[in-house]
């Protein structure tokens, strides 16, 4: 077990590196949040009430993408190009390989949020996030859900030339209908329902919790918390039950 | 003693896939220090034997040992012990070859020397190099490079000169027998019958899930049933030629007859039927 620890932390360390190494991706990995807070900060001009709706859907918005999506794509990739079959038949253990896979996509998230964070209080004057602890209970729960979620959507994608068009087309609806961009209250009432039954709008309803003062501790938000639940319990049954270590073959 | 026992034993494998039985009751064994070379075309069951002696796959029924051990049950420490190249596989490609070989050296407990292993695939002046900068005649030698890394016994390759260049493919050649001088196991699969004259100890020939033939490339070319090919040009300069179990006899014959008449007999010329011959004769379509 120790050994394994020290695989995972090696495997991890080895992720990371290349994550760098990939410059243009990983600079508009990090630059995407941002742009997204300056171009939203400056259609609301300084109105708080909208920046506290803009900045908690960004960061959710930035847990989905560091985890859903780039998992998505990471493992369609992988498998495609044949690097899990080439794992498998090595004595690294599939659990250490896919926690370094995991775990990088986590470093990811934490760093987005962090930016999101800083970027709201140097530039939106937002305050340091009034409940610490709803904000991590929820990037944490976020992170696991949207994880596996990513995980399962990667099976249902039949080539890599197709996850570009299958993971957006998730992508993409989920964050307009889920008030990244607005307050999801302002929206009819059969759109609302579908927003609050996905897991986005649930964990920025939490991350508001989170980073915006005077909207209550984590007890606030246990619904929001079941909701992304329940999709980390679908994820990770559908995540096992579909794994597949190599490309279907024609 | 454990060093004894074949480090292949397969005793009738059948694999289905739904309706499709791709291996039907395959039976052979590798010996320790072997190179064994599975033979046949697309779809004959090659790579799903292999995929199955890999761990890859589930088989159907049968008997299968590797190493002493049951490859369905994917034991870490069977891996740590057999080197795999597939047919395709991708790579980090952001890393260099040195950083690679070097991770994949952390995952075996007795890993080789990272630049020896570099140097024995050929990939010396490539070690700083990104993977993604190499050509396909290098990525194949980086991926025999991964399979060495950990020191295995025995080592599976999938076609591994597929799409080679003549040169390059005498320079795999090489790499593969001097495998067999470190006193490695090789399993094989290719369907170039010269590659398996060329490396291989013994050749099982499969078609249709089935071995239809096994034996040294030399042994298969003279047994089964196959002749020796007599040719000459007959009295009227046309090309003839016989197919006989006893060349010794009608050798005397045409060449008693020639003497008689007081003419050279031309163009002769006596030939075994190659490995080619009873690949071809084996996997015809009939």
């Amino acid at each position: 077990m120790p050994s394994d620890i020290a695989a995972l932390w090696r495997q991890y360390r080895f992720e990371r590196r290349l994550f760098w190494r990939n410059r243009s991706a990983a600079f508009f990995n990090f630059l995407l949040p941002l742009i997204f807070l300056a171009l939203f900060g400056a259609i609301v001009n300084g109105h708080q009430s909208e920046l506290d709706v803009i900045v908690p859907g960004i960061a959710g918005m930035s847990v989905m993408s560091t985890t859903f999506t780039a998992l998505a794509y990471n493992l369609t990739f992988l498998r495609e190009q044949g690097v899990l079959k080439r794992i498998r038949g090595t004595p690294l253990p599939s659990g250490v390989y896919l926690g370094g896979l995991a775990l990088n996509a986590v470093t990811n998230t934490a760093i987005q949020i962090a930016i999101v964070v800083l970027a709201g209080r140097v530039f939106f004057n937002l305050g340091w996030p009034s409940q610490p602890l709803t904000l991590i209970v929820f990037v944490v729960a976020g992170v696991g859900a949207f994880a596996l979620l990513g995980v399962a959507l990667s099976h249902a994608i039949p080539t890599f030339d197709a996850a570009p068009a299958v993971i957006n087309g998730v992508f993409v609806p989920v964050i307009l209908v889920s008030g990244v961009f607005f307050d999801v209250k302002h929206v009819p009432g059969f759109l609302r329902d579908i927003a609050q039954a996905l897991p986005l709008e649930p964990l920025i309803n939490g991350l508001t919790g989170g980073l915006v003062a005077d909207h209550g501790g984590i007890g606030k938000h246990l619904t929001a918390l079941a909701v992304i639940g329940i999709w980390a319990v679908v994820g990770a049954v559908l995540a096992v039950r579909g794994f597949s270590w190599e490309a279907r073959r024609n | 003693m454990a060093s004894t026992q074949p480090a292949i034993e397969v005793r009738d494998l059948r694999k289905s896939y739904g309706e499709l039985d791709a291996v039907r009751g395959i039976d052979f064994q590798v010996a320790r220090g072997e190179i064994y070379g599975l033979l046949g075309p697309n779809g004959a069951g090659k790579t799903s034997t292999v995929e199955i002696l890999e761990g890859y796959r589930r088989r159907s029924s049968g008997e299968v040992s590797v190493l002493g051990f049951d490859p369905g049950q994917r034991t870490r420490e069977l891996r740590a012990r057999v080197g795999i190249v597939l047919q395709s596989s991708g790579i980090y490609s952001h890393a260099t070859v040195g950083e690679v070989v070097a991770h994949f050296a952390s995952f075996y407990p007795h890993p080789r020397d990272v630049d020896e292993v570099i140097e024995l695939a050929g990939l010396s002046e490539k070690r700083d190099e990104r993977t993604r900068t190499l050509s396909g005649g290098q990525r194949r030698r980086l991926d025999l490079a991964l399979a060495l890394i950990g020191d295995p016994e025995l080592i599976f390759l999938d076609e591994p000169t597929t799409g080679f260049d003549p040169a390059a493919r005498r320079g795999a050649w090489q790499t593969i027998r001097s495998l067999r001088e470190l006193g490695k196991t090789v399993l094989l699969t290719t369907h170039y019958l010269d590659e398996a004259q060329e490396l291989a100890d013994r050749v099982a020939i499969i078609k249709g899930g089935r071995i239809l033939a096994e034996g040294s490339p030399s042994e298969l070319g003279v047994g089964g049933g196959s002749r020796y090919r007599v040719a000459y040009a007959n009295g009227d300069g046309e090309p003839t030629v016989i197919e006989t179990d006893d060349p010794t006899r009608l050798l005397h014959e045409l060449t008693g007859a020639a003497l008689e008449r007081g003419e050279p007999l031309r163009a002769l010329s006596v030939t075994r039927p190659s490995l080619e011959d009873v690949y071809l004769e084996l996997t015809a379509d009939a």
